[in-house]
């Protein structure tokens, strides 16, 4: 049961648009597969390897921009943005981490959180490249209905579900967690930690700057404020994945169907529309007082608080 | 060099001095916070903006200037960061989980729920204090009739500046002079050693977090004069408090101080010099560039 349980949720995902789902629910849908991409994106650096960034908007930023600027100024389709983007945010992720990998702990997630804002201030003054605040948009739409757009994402999400099972059940996956437990230790035993640090980093920009070039051709619009966000962006996939759970499988899927079930919920209650940032940080303090390991992660926790006790 | 541009790089590098005054009471707030507690509070800014709309409430509904503000603001953010440090932050630190970021994390919610909260309460329009001295300045020409070169120096400015170093003078009384400030001191060198020489840690804790809070929380009264205010503000100043303690060095005040001063005066050149979209690019270069080439920051120049 277990073995299939993955296949048998994708296809059951697969046949929901052919429900004929109103738009709006299957846009919904849309989100929330891909802030599960991101969220496993963040997870494989974050949750497995330990390295907790502050600044993913960065390389959704930038997988975001290289979709639109090849639009905008070279007149290509958007969608080459996402072949593209592989190796721009591969390039510039191995900068990054270059500079940023050799800090440890908070200090890596605040070195992360300033390259964030610094590409966003960049962005916004730099209106040659990127039209500055005025943002890009995509003028011809590929499909008015959204089922394509859905399918897409399906497909990639899958793929990354797949890629972060594979990296983490090999040699790999046991090097970052070593990385994470304990980086001394793991340097002794001869991890070149700084080169392993390096792949977790480029992995996990390279997913999450696909998930930006997607978010270009889906939502047809994009500036600064909003692919640089900090809150909105590098903060909630902190948030998908702990809510979800650090360091496993499922956990982004889950984290992601609730953030953006919660944020759909909240906007849709006119008296409480304003306060959904105020929601969003009761239920991380939350999270991190009593879950800390996120839902998934903190499922025995969860059944003893709840009052279930599995029969032995 | 012309006198003019001698004049405009004079006035560029005194504004950025009074900027540097004022970065520096929300910087030693954070190496506090830091030193004592080992966490980094990335609410900071957020506990200023919530001291920024004490004084601008109390300024709209009883008239009270915003620098008399600092003496009502500065013991309700002391309250009230004596209260996160005991109800949510301490319960984290001793929770067990994977990621040990969980504290940070914790603290970008506390942000979150506090800029969230204003925005509701004070909707998110800009504000400002329409106080009387807001363009009032002084010129060197007042005091010296046949100078070479003519400066002006903003009223709210340098009356913030002046509070600034009073309000770090007396900190600097409390932390050397007094035995609960040693008492402080002793417990960010060794948490272990202060425990054993009879320190209640877990009381400094409480009390250093409130102190930085109630710091920032002046600090904001005195921006208020100068800055506009919105929900939002904190953000910004929570990075540039982080910028200045990894600039100055580590739990260092004295580094607080100095980088709060040296980040004033480049913000300030780059805002004349280079555009004023520029300035907080100009801050986080500094930013990369002393974590990756002085780690130990100003201070540990100084100790070669």
């Amino acid at each position: 049961m277990k073995k299939i349980a993955p296949t048998l949720i994708v296809a059951a995902i697969a046949v929901l648009p052919l429900l004929g789902l109103s738009t709006y629910i299957l846009h919904v849908l849309i989100l929330t597969i891909m802030w599960s991409v991101i969220g496993m994106a963040w997870n494989l650096l974050g949750g497995f390897c330990g390295q907790v960034s502050f600044g993913h908007a960065a390389f959704f930023g930038v997988g975001a921009y290289t979709s639109g600027i090849l639009y905008n100024k070279f007149g290509i389709s958007a969608w080459w943005g996402m072949p593209a983007s592989i190796g721009v945010v591969a390039v510039f992720a191995l900068f990054i981490g270059f500079i940023t990998l050799r800090l440890r702990g908070p200090f890596f997630a605040l070195g992360t959180l300033a390259v964030g804002v610094i590409l966003r201030v960049t962005a916004e003054n730099l209106p040659d490249v990127t039209e500055g605040n005025l943002g890009i948009m995509i003028r011809e739409r590929s499909w008015v209905d959204k089922t394509w757009y859905f399918y897409i994402i399906l497909t990639l999400a899958v793929l990354v579900f797949l890629l972060v099972k594979k990296v983490v059940g090999s040699r790999l996956g046991y090097y970052f967690v070593a990385i994470r437990e304990d980086q001394d230790a793991a340097e002794s035993l001869g991890i070149n930690t700084t080169y392993y640090k390096t792949i977790a980093l480029c992995l996990s920009a390279v997913i999450t700057g696909l998930a930006g070039a997607f978010y270009t051709n889906y939502m047809g619009y994009i500036d600064p404020k909003v692919v640089f966000a900090l809150h909105d962006i590098s903060i909630v996939v902190i948030m998908v994945v702990m809510v979800g759970g650090v360091a496993t499988f499922w956990g982004p899927v889950v984290g992601s169907a609730i953030m953006v079930l919660l944020a759909e919920l909240i906007r849709s209650i006119p008296m409480l529309g304003a306060a959904h940032l105020t929601f969003f940080g009761v239920l991380l303090i939350v999270i991190i007082i009593f879950l800390p390991n996120g839902i998934i992660g903190d499922i025995p926790k969860l059944k003893r608080l709840l009052g279930i006790r599995k029969n032995l | 060099m012309t006198s003019v541009q001698l004049e405009v790089l004079l006035q560029t590098i005194i504004s950025g001095i009074f900027l540097g005054g004022l970065y520096a009471l929300l910087a030693i707030g954070m190496t506090l916070i830091m030193g004592v507690m080992k966490i980094i509070n990335l609410a900071h800014g957020e506990l200023m903006m919530v001291g920024m709309y004490i004084a601008y409430a109390l300024f709209s509904f009883f008239k009270i200037d915003p620098y008399i503000a600092v003496f009502i603001a500065a013991p309700v953010l002391f309250g009230l960061g004596v209260l996160l440090q005991k109800f949510l932050i301490n319960p984290v630190m001793k929770v067990d989980s994977i990621l040990p970021e969980n504290q940070v994390i914790l603290t970008v919610g506390i942000g979150m729920v506090l800029a969230n909260l204003a925005t509701i309460f004070f909707s998110s329009d800009y504000r400002s204090t329409p106080v009387t001295y807001a363009t009032k300045a002084w010129y060197i020409s007042d005091f010296w009739k046949d100078s070479p070169l003519e400066l002006s120096i903003s009223l709210p400015w340098s009356v913030s500046f002046f509070f600034a170093i009073l309000i770090t003078a007396v900190l600097w009384f409390f932390l050397t002079k007094t035995d609960l400030g040693k008492s402080i001191r002793a417990t960010a060198q060794d948490n272990d050693a202060a425990l054993l020489m009879g320190v209640n840690v877990m009381r400094m804790r409480m009390l250093t977090f409130g102190l930085g809070s109630s710091l920032v929380g002046a600090a904001g009264c005195l921006f208020l004069p100068i800055y506009y205010l919105f929900p939002d503000i904190g953000g910004q100043f929570t990075l540039i408090a982080f910028v200045i303690t990894i600039l100055g060095g580590l739990g260092s005040t004295v580094g607080a101080i100095l980088g709060g001063l040296v980040l004033g005066v480049f913000e300030s050149l780059t805002a004349t010099y280079v555009g004023m979209g520029w300035a907080p690019v100009g801050r986080f270069i500094i930013f990369i560039a002393v974590l990756i080439f002085i780690p130990g920051g100003i201070v540990s120049l100084f100790k070669k």
